[in-house]
């Protein structure tokens, strides 16, 4: 049976339980709400767009932060995969740091920057730097020595041959890495604004929470959950696959 | 002469920090567009030989002159082509023929001398191919065009064929002694396959392992194309083998098992 065939059924069965275990009570609704009042809330909230607003600023945030995790997260993994002493210092901090879950920084951030947009994004940067660095440093360190030898014989040495050989050869590395950061810093997003303020998926999951809206809560968690999966398997996987592929490094 | 190898050696330390002997008073002397073969079991350092020549090895002692000029570092007057192709994935294989072009000209001068060369090794149709697109053997002759797209004065070939399967081998065979042919240069092809060195070299240099030293340099003058004298081809081939028995015996048994993996 096909891959899809297969999904439709489960997810149908799961569906299926779902409405017709909320209709006939077998729990209680406010534990879980039924799905048609999951997907009403759904409808409700994009209709008078509290929920677009908190997509907006969401991603907003997403995107300042993961684009200053990249930037930082490929600049560290350049001088750890260049520098064997860089590597041996603060090589072992970046390691370190990296299995610290983001939103620990959180009680920091709130301290520098207060309970504000700021410290989001700072807890969003943390999450994804660290892995973006160690993939870069990996990268580096596995270019093929016969590249660089190959091109060493074409005249290319130093920084032209950073740029022109090195770099491009690591670039798998580098969608792995911003593949990972994403989704680290999506994860660090989330756990910001649960712990924030508005607008944003993460506030408006806490504050329907505290009004005991389970049909929300439910709902916007189908969404950051649907989100993550599609950014990663219709973005990140088809670049990653394509990249492999060209690269060369399928086995 | 245009190649000049003094004195060279080469040592490395073993794990157990004893100096090793790879390559053992190597002297050679190469004139200009003569095609030499250095034809040795493995082991024998004759990869590591080319690699001196190239300038991406030091000699523990000893130099190597090319045009009277001492090398210290890689440089493009050497192509070099190895045994995998080495060609840049993301690059396109116009692009890969450009590579050592891009300093030194305007693309489009750069995309005309890339052209010439691609059509020289048959691939003018892939310009725009990616190098995962292509075959083993047809990568292969692109990272040769690319090599000759520098217009060195020596070719440095470090078993290029060795990864190839028997048929396309010997089509490349062809190709290369007509390049050779064209374009004059000076090749130093290493090999651990006694027929190919016959087939397409002036001179043998046979090395034998552990140190790596020249044991006889043998000059083929058997005119090409060389498949219609068989027999003098034969004989040179008893003759290395008589005078070599030793090392030729590790060659053969790395030879069949080369030619059972292919």
């Amino acid at each position: 049976m096909q891959t899809a065939i297969k999904r439709i059924i489960f997810f149908a069965a799961i569906i299926a339980f779902w409405e017709i275990g909320s209709r006939l009570e077998l729990w209680h609704p406010l534990i879980f709400p039924s799905l048609s009042s999951v997907f009403s809330a759904l409808v409700e909230g994009f209709q008078d767009k509290t929920l677009i607003y908190d997509l907006i600023a969401s991603f907003k945030r997403l995107a300042v932060g993961l684009t200053i995790s990249l930037i930082i997260g490929t600049l560290i993994g350049i001088l750890l995969g260049k520098s064997k002493t860089a590597d041996e210092t603060l090589g072992a901090v970046i390691l370190a740091l990296q299995s610290v879950p983001s939103i620990v920084w959180l009680p920091i951030a709130i301290m520098w920057f207060g309970l504000n947009e700021k410290a989001v994004i700072f807890v969003t940067i943390l999450g994804g730097t660290f892995v973006m660095a160690l993939n870069m440093r990996t990268g580096i360190k596995n270019v093929s020595p016969l590249y660089i030898k190959a091109a060493q014989t074409m005249g290319a040495t130093g920084v032209d041959l950073f740029t022109r050989v090195i770099f491009p050869a690591s670039i798998p590395y580098v969608v792995t890495g911003s593949r990972l950061a994403w989704a680290f810093a999506w994860r660090a997003l989330m756990a910001g604004e649960l712990l924030s303020t508005g607008p944003g998926l993460g506030y408006t999951l806490r504050y329907a929470s505290d009004f005991g809206r389970m049909d929300i809560v439910i709902g916007v968690m189908i969404i950051i959950g649907a989100i993550g999966m599609i950014v990663d398997q219709f973005i990140f996987q088809r670049i990653e696959k394509s990249v492999i592929k060209k690269w060369g490094l399928e086995s | 002469m245009f190649i000049e190898i003094n004195d060279v050696n080469k040592q490395y330390n073993d794990k157990e920090n004893r100096p090793v002997d790879v390559l053992k008073d190597i002297n050679l002397s190469v004139e200009k567009g003569q095609f030499v073969s250095i034809l040795g079991p493995s082991g024998c350092g004759k990869s590591t030989l080319l690699s001196i020549v190239a300038g991406l090895t030091k000699t523990t002692s000893g130099e190597i002159q090319i045009d009277g000029k001492t090398i210290t570092k890689p440089g493009k007057d050497r192509g070099m082509v190895f045994q995998q192709a080495a060609l840049f994935p993301w690059l396109t294989v116009m692009e890969n023929v450009t590579f050592p072009l891009k300093k030194e000209m305007k693309k489009k001068d750069a995309e005309e001398t890339a052209l010439k060369y691609l059509q020289m090794v048959q691939l003018g149709k892939y310009i725009s191919h990616y190098p995962h697109e292509l075959s083993g053997g047809m990568q292969q002759r692109v990272a040769i065009a690319r090599a000759l797209a520098m217009n060195p004065e020596t070719l440095l070939m470090d078993e290029p064929f060795g990864a190839l399967d028997e048929q396309t081998r010997t089509r490349l065979h062809g190709q290369l002694e007509n390049i050779w042919t064209e374009t004059k240069k000076t090749i130093l092809f290493v090999t651990h396959s006694i027929s190919e060195s016959i087939k397409l070299s002036d001179r043998i240099i046979v090395m034998g392992t552990k140190p790596g030293i020249i044991l006889q340099d043998i000059t083929v003058d058997i005119p090409r194309p060389r498949e219609e004298h068989k027999k003098e081809m034969l004989e040179i081939e008893d003759h290395i083998m008589k005078y070599l028995k030793k090392e030729i015996d590790k060659v053969v048994s790395e030879e069949l098992q080369y030619a059972n993996s292919h």
